[in-house]
């Protein structure tokens, strides 16, 4: 079984590209089918493990061995892994179903499909890997799937460059991975989890002389493989290709660009727990990181005006959640928001796309508005997730982002503290950004010029099904697995698959904490309401008032700018620098060129000596029987 | 004696050449017999060296399959004899060199029967130099191959042939004579020139440092090195397609085979006094032509940089001196054959198509050439490194062995990866997607039958090496231990002796 969910999907994309010489339908189906046959399996899988304990390793094959380089392709299903599966092979399967309603009327769906099943493939492999270079194989297959998809209108530019701008700064990213991996082997001699987990405590006080730095041999391991998480997971500093994936198709959006890919980063962080827990440093740093990212990315999605990059910030935030809850040691919180974003997250994309089809790809949601009635199946959904992406009590959102907040505040470090207070402040702002989302589009005036209201109508069923689908995971992921996955007995689910050295002590929460987010969430509508669609010129004046600050967020805090001016340009400039001065130009000239040239200039010169004339000659003739007899005559 | 086995794979070609020379043709006429005999002669040896490379006992570091005739006699052997390592050359050579007969037939207009004598004659000298077990006999076949280069790119290369033909000829040649004056000076030290004898043997630590030099001036031009690669960039933009498939895929690798079999096999302790030297030279050249690469205007340029680019992985991992630096710079070697080959002929495609190589003529190509971009999207994928593609393997392991050994170059080389990813990328994005703006672009037709099993052969290699590089790791493994060891002794010998 495990084979079959890990090459189902493989199989699908093969198989889907074949056969779409006898229709693009067919390709479609196969794949689904695939992909969802898979989904189903996981369920399964995941089940028997809860039940049964069924877990285990398989080896597919040695993939490469060096020495004692020693790497295996194989399936390593534990609870963590067999969650993933779920979680990635459900919202999988329901995007490959929308797909077919969303692209029905591009002529390149087969590939379209196939490349979605390949990416639910890489990301198999990257979660059911048993040791950190499949992981790697896995983390740049999803890299490149994303490149692929995002770039799919590849005759539109700004999709190509969208698509080469997330590869490259997934790059940098995997640069910082793979020295993690490098500094793995090169002290643990290893690179399977099993043995470099039982091995990590060894190693907890070891210093390394790091380029000329000592430091703790974890501490800089765990560094660079946060690296790596920051780039895929679109954290601070290396977010800003998120934004512009949004380039691609909606439904690619959904699956790699908020449930998925990009929370890889989070898996791998939760995955390392053996290693992260013995360095308390690098759990800062990813605690900072993640509530920087939840913050700032928040900020600027209140002010952005597509529909899509909206729904990117926040993901982006709620990304940065994710980490500041690993890095407060709250691992299997970590991933429990994972898995409850995985819904709301699809669900708000899916919706987004829904709207964004029906009004003939308009992407600003200043052109949207009074569509509920005509759209009110999409209306609903988007609600829902809305709710959820807030926390609105009870439903599954609200489960997972408080306790994230509880947890950084049981944490009791300041970092704990602090990151509780960052993350009230950004569920305040998410909550804004959110409802300005719903109210722009489905409510208030149709703003729009180019279509008539009465052409607006709801998306086909293949849309709507896995939106009503993903409604239900998110009203009920949070409540059915809360006590399951982050309650007292956690450990009985998640068992050797995570590590917390230090446990949490649920006695002291105080109840203002508890009610203060749930408070705040539900108060916000209304204000929102109020200020988005009653009395819109009160943030009229606001942001004529504070006219650079809205500049700054809109603008995304420059970094885009930033980047051209600081890495962008210097690397072409130095590139044309290179090529012209120091090959042409130096090189050339002074090499074979020069010495050519100057092989030139002497056999010119020389060949004057044979001019032919004899007296020329009989005059060199006297020369050297002079030069010669001075010679003896002086020196013997 | 056996049947001498390398003996006839090194000279089949030659043979075929000949029965090529032989048939009857006009100049410019399409000559089907000389096609039909290259192709049959370079694909019989190719499977001939198939079954060499599997009987081939790979437990053991010893030459194999070893000949010996006496030539001038009590002076020069003619030795052959392979191992491990070199049958992994020798098997690329065999491979590729059909492939540049088939690439050539439609591409090459005029004296087709001379180019296919050239490329054979060529094969012929390559798998010579992999084969030689004496230092003469290696450097005659090293220096010959020169030969058949210099006359492919000065004869059917591009507008600027002559001066690029002497540019390769020159620097070349400056880094041979100082090859060959060492080869001399080894003969008075050792009183021999068999390779064997001399590693048992050993040369004394005080004149290996001028020695390694003097190879190290040859290999280095080879390879090439930065500052010496300027000639690369120049051959392969004037050659013709076959040509540069040849250049990349092959000639290159003499220059690696070299420093494996010669600066660290017979020189170790000069090797490892050099071995800073080597590691700034390759870290320069990994980035300093990355970077180069990303701002090439002309295609085959770019893939020339970016050839020099990984070759600079390659000398980084032997000279770390540990198993996955040699055997990764190894497999690195073997897989730029196969991706260098496949992207060159990958331009050959186009520009047989619209006799350009600039990047600027093309752009939105992928609708109507569907299954070339397929073919070229892996390629460009090997080239940047990506798991599952050969290109990784060896990139990924030399990497690992550098970290072993110096942080700060491993460092600095890992950002040659996100470079590549860069170049490759964009250059991928300016020629295959977009709006097509070229209008004479309207009528390109997608790859023809040929050209299609060229590339999907190719494509297949390079994935099955990044799925399964076990074959390759199996021949070399004993070999690369065996070198590991004997380095190792020899510098704690030395270290001894000096005390």
């Amino acid at each position: 079984m495990e084979y079959a969910i890990l090459f189902l999907p493989l199989i699908g994309a093969l198989l889907g590209y074949i056969i779409k010489v006898f229709g693009d339908i067919y390709s479609e189906i196969v794949t689904t089918l695939f992909v969802s046959a898979a989904a189903i399996l996981s369920i399964i899988l995941f089940y028997n493990g809860i039940v049964y304990e069924d877990y285990g390793n398989y080896k597919i094959y040695q993939w490469i061995a060096s020495g004692k380089f020693v790497v295996n392709a194989s399936i390593n299903i534990d609870p963590l892994s067999s969650i993933m599966l779920v979680v990635v092979s459900l919202v999988s399967a329901l995007v490959h179903i929308y797909s077919i309603g969303y692209m029905s009327h591009d002529p390149d769906k087969p590939r379209f499909m196939c490349y979605l099943s390949l990416f639910t493939f890489a990301m198999f492999t990257l979660v059911v890997s048993d040791n950190f270079l499949q992981l790697f194989f896995g983390w740049e297959g999803v890299g490149l799937c994303s490149y692929l998809l995002i770039g799919f209108w590849h005759k539109k530019n700004s999709a190509n460059n969208a698509a080469i701008k997330a590869f490259i700064v997934n790059r940098i990213g995997d640069f910082g991975f793979a020295i993690g991996i490098f500094l793995i082997f090169i002290f643990f001699g290893t690179l399977n989890y099993e043995e470099v987990f039982t091995l990590a405590p060894n190693f907890a006080d070891t210093e390394i002389n790091f380029l000329g730095l000592e430091v703790n041999l974890i501490t800089v391991t765990c560094l660079f493989l946060f690296i790596g998480a920051m780039g895929k997971s679109a954290q601070f500093f290396l977010h800003t290709w998120l934004p512009d994936a949004m380039e691609g198709p909606t439904p690619v959006s959904a699956l790699i660009h908020a449930a998925t890919m990009v929370t890889a980063g989070v898996f791998l962080v939760v995955r390392c727990s053996p290693i992260f827990e013995y360095s308390q440093v690098a759990l800062n740093f990813v605690a900072i990181v993640g509530m920087i990212t939840a913050l700032f990315a928040a900020s600027v999605a209140i002010v952005q005006n597509d529909i899509k990059k909206i729904i990117a910030y926040s993901t982006c935030s709620q990304l940065g959640y994710m980490f500041f809850a690993a890095g407060v040691g709250a691992y299997h919180v970590a991933i429990f928001h994972l898995f409850t974003h995985a819904f709301f997250k699809a669900l708000l994309f899916l919706g987004s796309g829904s709207v964004i089809h029906s009004l003939n790809d308009e992407q600003d949601v200043r052109n949207m508005g009074d569509l509920w009635k005509k759209m009110p199946v999409t209306w609903f959904a988007m609600v829902v997730g809305t709710l959820a992406l807030t926390g609105f009590p009870f439903l599954s959102g609200f489960y997972s982002k408080d306790a994230i907040i509880e947890f950084a505040f049981l944490k009791g470090t300041n970092v704990g503290y602090f990151a509780a207070g960052i993350g009230i402040m950004t569920a305040v702002l998410t909550a804004l950004y959110s409802w300005r989302l719903i109210f722009k589009t489905f409510h208030g005036k149709f703003n729009n010029k180019n279509l008539s209201k009465s052409e607006i109508h709801e998306s086909g069923l293949t849309i709507t099904i896995p939106l009503l689908l993903l409604v239900v995971g998110s009203i009920f992921s949070g409540f059915l697995f809360k006590e399951f996955l982050i309650g007292h007995d956690y450990n009985n689910f998640w068992r050797d698959s995570i590590l917390i050295l230090e446990k949490f002590d649920h006695s002291g929460i105080p109840l203002w904490l508890l009610v203060i987010t749930p408070f705040f969430v539900t108060i916000l509508i209304p204000v929102s309401f109020y200020l988005y669609i009653k009395k819109t010129n009160v943030l009229d004046g606001i942001v004529l008032k504070y006219k650079s600050l809205y500049n700054f967020l809109l603008n995304k805090w420059y970094f885009d700018e930033l980047y051209n001016q600081i890495i962008i340009k210097p690397t072409k400039f130095i590139g044309s620098f290179f090529w012209e001065k120091g090959d042409i130009k130096i090189i050339d000239r002074l090499g074979p060129d020069g010495i050519s040239k100057i092989i030139k200039i002497i056999s010119n010169k020389s060949s004057k000596f044979q001019s032919g004339y004899i007296y020329d000659y009989a005059f060199i003739m006297l020369i050297g029987l002079s030069l010669l007899l001075t010679f003896f005559i002086f020196y013997k | 004696m056996n049947f001498p086995i390398l003996s006839a794979i090194t000279f089949i070609p030659l043979i075929g050449a000949l029965f090529v020379f032989l048939t009857r043709s006009e100049k410019d006429e399409k000559n089907s017999g000389a096609i039909y005999i290259s192709i049959f002669t370079s694909i019989v040896n190719f499977f001939i060296i198939l079954f060499v490379w599997y009987s081939i006992d790979k437990t053991t570091s010893d030459f194999q399959f070893i000949e010996e005739y006496n030539w001038i006699s009590g002076f020069i052997k003619f030795k052959f004899g392979i191992d491990g390592i070199s049958i992994l050359f020798i098997l690329l050579t065999a491979f590729i060199i059909p492939i540049c007969i088939f690439s050539c037939i439609n591409s090459v207009k005029t004296r087709l029967k001379e180019f296919l004598i050239a490329l054979l004659v060529l094969e012929t000298f390559i798998i010579g130099v992999f084969c030689s077990l004496d230092l003469v006999i290696f450097y005659l076949f090293f220096e010959a191959g020169l030969i058949p280069m210099f006359l492919i790119i000065g004869i059917w290369g591009g507008p600027r042939k002559v001066y690029s033909a002497f540019k390769f000829f020159l620097f070349t040649l400056l880094g041979s004579v100082l090859m060959l004056v060492a080869i001399i000076a080894i003969y008075w030290i050792s009183g021999t020139t068999d390779i064997t004898e001399i590693n048992q043997m050993g040369i004394p630590s005080e004149y290996q440092y001028l020695l390694w030099l003097a190879f190290f001036s040859s290999f280095a031009v080879k390879l090439p090195m930065w500052p010496v690669h300027t000639w690369l960039p120049d051959a392969h933009v004037e050659a013709p397609t076959a040509g540069s498939v040849v250049l990349a895929a092959i000639l290159l690798k003499m220059g690696g085979y070299g420093f494996i079999r010669f600066s660290v096999g017979m020189f170790p302790v000069a090797s490892e006094y050099f071995t800073p030297l080597i590691f700034s030279l390759s870290v320069i050249a990994v980035i300093y032509t990355s970077l180069i690469a990303l701002m090439q205007k002309d295609m085959k340029k770019l893939i020339a940089y970016s050839s020099v680019a990984h070759m600079g992985y390659v000398t980084i991992g032997i000279f770390t001196f540990n198993k996955q630096g040699i055997e990764g710079s190894i497999v690195q070697m073997f897989s730029h054959g196969l991706i260098s080959a496949a992207l060159f002929l990958s331009v050959g495609v186009l520009y047989d198509r619209t006799h350009s190589r600039l990047i600027k003529t093309y752009g939105g190509i992928v609708n109507l050439m569907p299954k070339y971009s397929f073919l070229f999207m892996i390629f460009v994928l090997g080239t940047l490194g990506l798991p599952g593609t050969s290109g990784f393997v060896g990139e990924f392991l030399v990497l690992v062995g550098v970290f072993k050994v110096n942080y700060l170059v491993a460092i600095l080389s890992s950002i040659g990866v996100i470079l590549a990813a860069a170049y490759i990328l964009w250059l991928y994005k300016r020629v295959v997607f977009g709006k097509m703006e070229n209008i004479q672009l309207k009528r390109i037709k997608d790859v023809n039958l040929s050209e299609a099993v060229i590339l999907g052969v190719l494509s297949a290699a390079v994935l099955f090496f990044g799925f399964y590089p076990d074959p390759l790791f199996q021949t070399v493994n004993a070999s690369v231990d065996n070198l590991i060891n004997n380095y190792n002794s020899d510098i704690q010998q030395n270290i001894t002796l000096n005390k």
